[in-house]
């Protein structure tokens, strides 16, 4: 664990991107604080102000303040990152570990499911979804999840296949450990770190995925703010009002990279091959 | 009769092949006593794990076993999973040839140990780490109380190897097979352990089934011990009678590579054991066999009496040797 700790904070991007994710923290977690006014409070005198002193990042067409709706905002990615992400995660684990466990039929079943789950658009299927169960937080979370496990899946199955071969197995085998005990006892924790990486490189592509479902408005709902739907109406208001596509753009990049960084630098820091030459 | 621990009967393995399937591992029949020290020795590819492995049910998936092998009378090949699991780590255990990949990375070796014992003793978690303590003290690590909170990485080889053994030993199983436990240690250890595992057959009165591909080291205590060439049996007898009365050309080998007796040369069987693919008709040793006759060719020999009813050789020229 302190190699791989000197090793992250040896990487000045990554360590770049933790600051930057445990700011993106502070800021969902303190959103209450931090924000100067509420989020849904409409001023109808103060529509489309470009940024100033009062409102940082101006207001939108119903006077709001954009500044404090990008605060909350950032709480609705986070969650819908995260549940999203967990779903997915815990899905891929379960379908993964069967998979490259049993092999034969039950892998061939599931690596079917997974290619079928893969040759569908994705942003397709949860719109098509969401027009049958209607949008909100919770669906989105669910779908988002239901939608990007494969990926998971497929790590899992291929560490799983590799794993069950090795020798610790057949020692924990012959001391009378069974099915279940081998796959999430002995092999689960060896497997871990490849589904970390993807964890944390998923939360980004969840949090860009909610931001434009919500831009297309079947994500989160007005009045509830998300980056996404901040921008939809930046798209209605381009011409003038230019901060309300510019300041949610920025959010959604920065978090992105942010997750990005910190995913790749836990790759590296994580990767066995140049983990040996460090001891 | 009385009831063996461990009968072995016409164990056969093959690996299924496109072509046909041959047999890897060929009617191999023996049987271990209660308090046995049974010594398998051979070279590598003889098909020495692979009898160990069928012992445990533990085969490779692709491997086809016939043959049956009985454990306190019952037939292992008909358990159930969970009849196997039960059996496995309690009454049958397996240490490994590699210390350095036998145990599980990312568990404390105390946790390893516990948990066997939480499986099959059902201790509560303070009392398996307890006795964990106690066993590893048992197999010679200094420190217990530290030591059993390190990580495999954090450990030598040879302490690896004791963590295994204790692990093994854990519920004093009646039958302990050891593959090759030393072979991937440096002498001082190996001897070190070897006395260790002696010392515990005698104590946990176990009967152990050990396999080396070293004749030198089973000679010191061991009290029978069968000889594998090419997946069968090739010589067998109580371990005197073969150092002193040789009676198959590979066990002559064997015997003739071993270093350490003053002033002989050490001596390599030459060529190398064929694999089940390229095995030759009739003896399959004749190909190596500094004694080999026209009629080797012909038939394989059967496994016979050769000087005594104990000692058993699949050579046909048994008693001129
Ligand atoms: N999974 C497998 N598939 C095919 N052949 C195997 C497999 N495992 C072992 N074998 C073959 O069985 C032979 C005997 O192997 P093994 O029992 O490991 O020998 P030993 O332990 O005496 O060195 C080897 O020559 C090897 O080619
Ligand atoms: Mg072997």
């Amino acid at each position: 664990m302190n190699i791989f700790w000197k090793r992250f904070k040896q990487n000045r991007l990554a360590t770049a991107g933790g600051v930057m994710v445990l700011l993106l923290f502070i800021v969902a977690a303190f959103a209450p604080l931090i924000s100067p006014f509420d989020p849904n409070e409409i001023d109808r005198n103060s529509i489309l102000e470009p940024p100033s002193e009062v409102h940082i990042l101006g207001t939108d067409d119903l006077g709001r303040d954009v500044f404090s709706r990008m605060i909350f905002g950032s709480w609705i990615s986070l969650a819908v990152g995260f549940v999203a992400v967990g779903i997915a995660t815990f899905i891929g684990i379960i379908f993964g570990a069967l998979s490259g466990y049993y092999g034969g039929w039950t892998d061939r079943i599931i690596m079917r499911f997974v290619d079928i789950m893969l040759s569908i658009p994705t942003l397709f299927l949860i719109l098509a979804v969401i027009a049958f169960i209607g949008p909100s937080i919770w669906n989105i979370m669910i779908i988002i999840g239901l939608t990007s496990w494969m990926g998971v899946a497929r790590l899992v199955r291929a560490e799983f296949l590799s794993l069950k071969e090795r020798e610790f197995i057949l020692a924990a085998k012959a001391m009378g450990a069974g099915d279940m005990r081998i796959i999430f006892s002995h092999i689960m924790p060896n497997s871990m770190s490849p589904v970390f990486i993807s964890a944390v490189l998923g939360v980004a592509a969840a949090i860009l995925l909610e931001s434009a479902l919500s831009f297309l408005g079947l994500g989160i709902q007005p009045p509830t703010p998300s980056w996404g739907n901040i921008l939809t109406l930046g798209k209605d208001n381009i011409e003038i009002a230019w901060w309300l596509s510019v300041f949610p753009g920025l959010a959604i990049l920065f978090t992105v990279l942010a997750y990005n960084l910190v995913g790749e630098g836990l790759r590296d820091a994580l990767d066995p091959r140049l983990w040996q030459r460090g001891r | 009769m009385i009831q063996s621990l461990l009968s072995v009967e016409d164990l056969s393995i093959s690996f299924a092949s496109e072509i046909k399937s041959l047999n890897t591992v060929n009617e191999v029949s023996f049987k271990a006593a209660d308090q046995d020290f049974l010594g398998i020795v051979g070279e590598s590819g003889c098909g020495k794990t692979l009898t160990a492995l069928a012992i445990m049910k533990l085969l490779p998936s692709n491997a086809i076993s016939s043959g049956r092998i009985l454990f306190e009378g019952k037939d292992i090949l008909a358990y159930k999973d969970k009849d196997l699991q039960k059996i496995r780590g309690s009454k049958i255990s397996m240490i490994f040839q590699e210390p350095m990949t036998s145990l599980n990375p990312v568990f404390t070796v105390g946790n390893q140990i516990a948990e066997v014992l939480i499986t099959h003793q059902s201790m509560s978690a303070k009392e398996a780490i307890n006795k964990t303590i106690e066993l590893l003290k048992v197999v010679q690590i200094p420190s217990p109380e530290l030591r059993v909170n390190d990580y495999p990485h954090q450990m030598s080889g040879g302490m690896r190897q004791r963590v295994m053994i204790a692990m093994a030993v854990a519920c004093k199983p009646s039958l302990l097979i050891a593959d090759e436990p030393t072979t991937a240690l440096d002498v001082t250890i190996q001897a070190q352990i070897l006395e260790l595992l002696g010392s515990l057959q005698e104590r946990n009165r176990m009967s152990l089934l050990f396999i080396t591909h070293d004749l030198g080291i089973v000679a010191e205590y061991a009290s029978r011990v069968m000889v594998m060439y090419a997946g069968r049996i090739v010589e067998k007898s109580p371990v005197q009678d073969m150092f002193i009365n040789p009676r198959h050309p590979y066990t002559i080998g064997l015997l003739e590579s071993l270093p350490g007796k003053k002033g002989a040369k050490l001596k390599p069987i030459p060529g190398q054991v064929p694999n089940t693919e390229s095995l030759p008709s009739g003896c399959k040793f004749r190909t190596r066999c500094r004694y080999v006759i026209e009629e080797c060719h012909l038939k394989e020999p059967s496994l016979k009496p050769a000087g005594n009813s104990e000692h058993l050789s699949r050579c046909i020229r048994a008693m001129e040797l």
